[in-house]
């Protein structure tokens, strides 16, 4: 369970170019599902999802992951809950350039200091489970967008976290790739696993795989809808 | 345990504890990615490496050079003689009268003396002075002499050649070279010429009863300081010189000469210092953002900086131990002939001698403290600084 009590986020505060992203939300997340964050550019989405995530702490507020306090841990402990809790596919993907997509995908483990057998091989079952077999050893670069946003996925992962967290999974996508995303988003939620997603994008939240739908706008929740699962 | 919804095993083995196998792996993985990284940015790299192996290059030849030539001087002047007595003239080196060798064996503890018969001649063909020594263990006829490699191969002169040296009347006296000496003993022997006793009297029109020095040896070399004092005391016009004091006097001129040349290099380690802040201290947006992201994706601050301490380190290792191994080579295999003219430069005639190669630990920590060290810190505080951030402000810059 996942809450957030009045949460702001402010950039670049007393600045001339202040920016204030998130105010005052306070939510409850319950595990497993897919819960879709909707709302225009601008209106707070990313920067939910990254506080959420761990990414970056708020300016008030505060977040609890199963009653404990996240928002004042330090930094340490931090990294350790987002390592082991989050698995993040960014917007633009963010896979670093010159490393093959095996590489990519074992990246998040390398700290972890995994026997490389055992590494190689629960990359290797992801990329299967994924399609991408095939590409294990391709750079990162020559992917298509589809590709790129699987091996994403895969990264996300391989660290098996109870919360996978997609920042417009399919704003590079078109309609088809879109939905099989979705349906890979779907199966993970299947699993148990707790599954957010920002996105504007109609297929995404009036998809069936979703259950929940925030909606933000001026980083505030102005509607937050629950829905019973479509039957699969 | 629970288990893996992904890859099926049971737990992860590194969760919730790291083991000591463990940890070795996750530092192989941080070394495979920090080599991947240096292979992504290889033009920059690879010109910050030849500009950290030259530095070291540098460093490191003139510090082998200077300690080499140390260690040869030392090793020449252990067969020089104990103490050598000169007679002092309003304070400068005059002849000294061939009576005082009598009182110089008188005195308690004095071994042998002999008087040498030294001076210089300056060839004005070559513009280079010689040293010119009657040698006592060798027959030589009156108008014999021995020359050293570096002349005989400045003037071009071998075995049975005739060699013309302007005396002090003013008359020209054709020697006969009868041999050439060894290139082993070069150093001191490459601008040298050994005349008979008759020959050098005569070639500088030198007094017969006086000497330029005398070279003594002492029954007990412990004593020879103070066998020196009572020298100064028996004839108060002398100096007695021990060897002692010539080694610390060579040791003094190389010291300084090296002192120059690194105040000469310092400005060149500052040059280098300033590079290597900027190339830390100006991360590309592309660096900063891929911090971002490693952070993002579980890595701590700690992996970020153990990551890049590989990075550091494999960079300035392989500048330094390609840049220690050039210098070496240079020289002790290729005589130092970049270097040699600034630290050995007390004649005309270069000598061409091979050091010998020894490896001194203080010296090689010294080297390292100077050029790894610094390099590691300027790059790390930067990378520090950038890894502590929110990985969500890093990766949107």
């Amino acid at each position: 369970m996942i809450e957030l009590r009045e949460v702001s986020k402010i950039f670049n505060q007393g600045q001339p170019n202040e920016c204030r992203a998130l105010c005052g939300v306070s939510l409850d997340l319950a595990r497993g599902g897919i819960t879709a964050f909707k709302g225009p550019s601008g209106s707070g989405k990313t920067t939910l999802l990254a506080l959420v995530g761990c990414l970056a702490r708020p300016t008030s507020g505060r977040i609890l992951l199963d009653g404990r306090l996240l928002s004042n841990l330090p930094e340490r402990f931090l990294t350790e809950v987002r390592r082991h809790t989050f698995g993040f596919v960014f917007q633009q993907f963010n896979l670093i350039r010159g490393l093959t997509v095996l590489e990519n995908v074992m990246l998040p483990a390398y700290p972890l200091g995994w026997p490389y057998r055992e590494l190689v091989n629960a990359a290797s079952i992801l990329l299967d489970r994924f399609g991408l077999a095939a590409k294990a050893s391709s750079r990162v670069e020559w992917l298509s967008g589809g590709e790129a946003q699987r091996t994403a996925l895969a990264r996300a992962l391989i660290n098996d976290p109870a919360v996978l967290i997609a920042d417009e999974p399919t704003a590079n996508l078109d309609s088809a790739l879109s939905r099989e995303v979705l349906t890979l988003l779907g199966e993970l939620a299947g699993q148990g696993r707790t599954v957010l997603v920002s996105s504007h994008d109609p297929l995404v939240f009036d998809a069936a795989q979703v259950d929940r739908v925030v909606e933000l706008h001026d980083g505030r929740i102005v509607r937050d809808a629950g829905r019973a699962r479509a039957p699969s | 345990m629970a288990r893996c919804r992904v890859c099926a095993t049971v737990g992860h083995p590194s969760y919730p504890r790291m083991t000591m196998r463990a940890s070795l792996e996750r530092q192989r993985y941080l070394l495979d990615y920090t080599l991947a990284a240096l292979s992504r940015r290889k033009a920059r790299n690879l010109g910050l490496l030849l500009a950290y192996t030259l530095l070291v290059f540098l460093f490191s030849a003139v510090l082998l050079l200077s300690q080499g030539l140390r260690r040869e001087a030392a090793l020449l002047l252990q067969d020089a003689p104990e103490v050598v007595v000169q007679q002092l003239m309003a304070g400068r080196h005059a002849l000294l009268p061939a009576a005082w060798l009598d009182s110089l064996r008188q005195i308690r503890g004095v071994g042998s003396v002999k008087g040498r018969l030294w001076g210089y001649y300056y060839d004005p063909v070559i513009k280079a002075n010689y040293t010119v020594m009657v040698a006592p263990d060798r027959s030589l006829a009156a108008d014999q002499l021995i020359i050293g490699a570096g002349l005989a191969r400045a003037r071009r002169l071998g075995v049975a050649d005739y060699f013309s040296l302007r005396a002090a009347d003013g008359r020209a006296l054709p020697f006969k070279i009868s041999g050439v000496l060894d290139t082993h003993s070069e150093l001191l022997s490459a601008d040298l010429i050994l005349l008979s006793e008759a020959g050098f009297r005569a070639l500088f029109d030198f007094p017969p009863d006086h000497y330029t020095d005398a070279a003594l040896t002492v029954r007990n070399p412990r004593e020879a300081a103070t066998i020196a004092g009572k020298i100064a005391l028996a004839l108060p016009g002398s100096r007695p010189i021990l060897r002692a004091e010539l080694l610390r006097t060579y040791d003094a001129v190389f010291s300084w000469r090296e002192g120059m040349l690194f105040v000469t290099l310092g400005a060149l380690l500052l040059a280098f210092m300033i590079l290597a802040w900027d190339k830390a201290a100006g991360l590309s947006a592309e660096e900063k953002r891929e911090i971002g992201i490693l952070k993002a994706i579980g890595w701590e601050t700690s992996d970020i900086l153990a990551m890049k301490l590989w990075e550091g380190m494999l960079l300035s290792l392989t500048a330094f131990l390609a840049g220690y191994l050039l210098a070496w080579w240079q020289v002790f295999h290729d005589g130092a002939r970049w270097f040699a003219p600034v630290l050995k430069g007390w004649a005309v005639l270069y000598p061409d001698f091979r050091l010998t190669p020894a490896v001194d630990l203080q010296q090689l920590l010294v080297l390292l403290g100077i050029t790894v060290l610094p390099y590691i810190v300027a790059t790390l505080i930067p990378i520090w600084r950038a890894a502590i951030a929110d990985p969500d402000a890093a990766m949107r810059g």
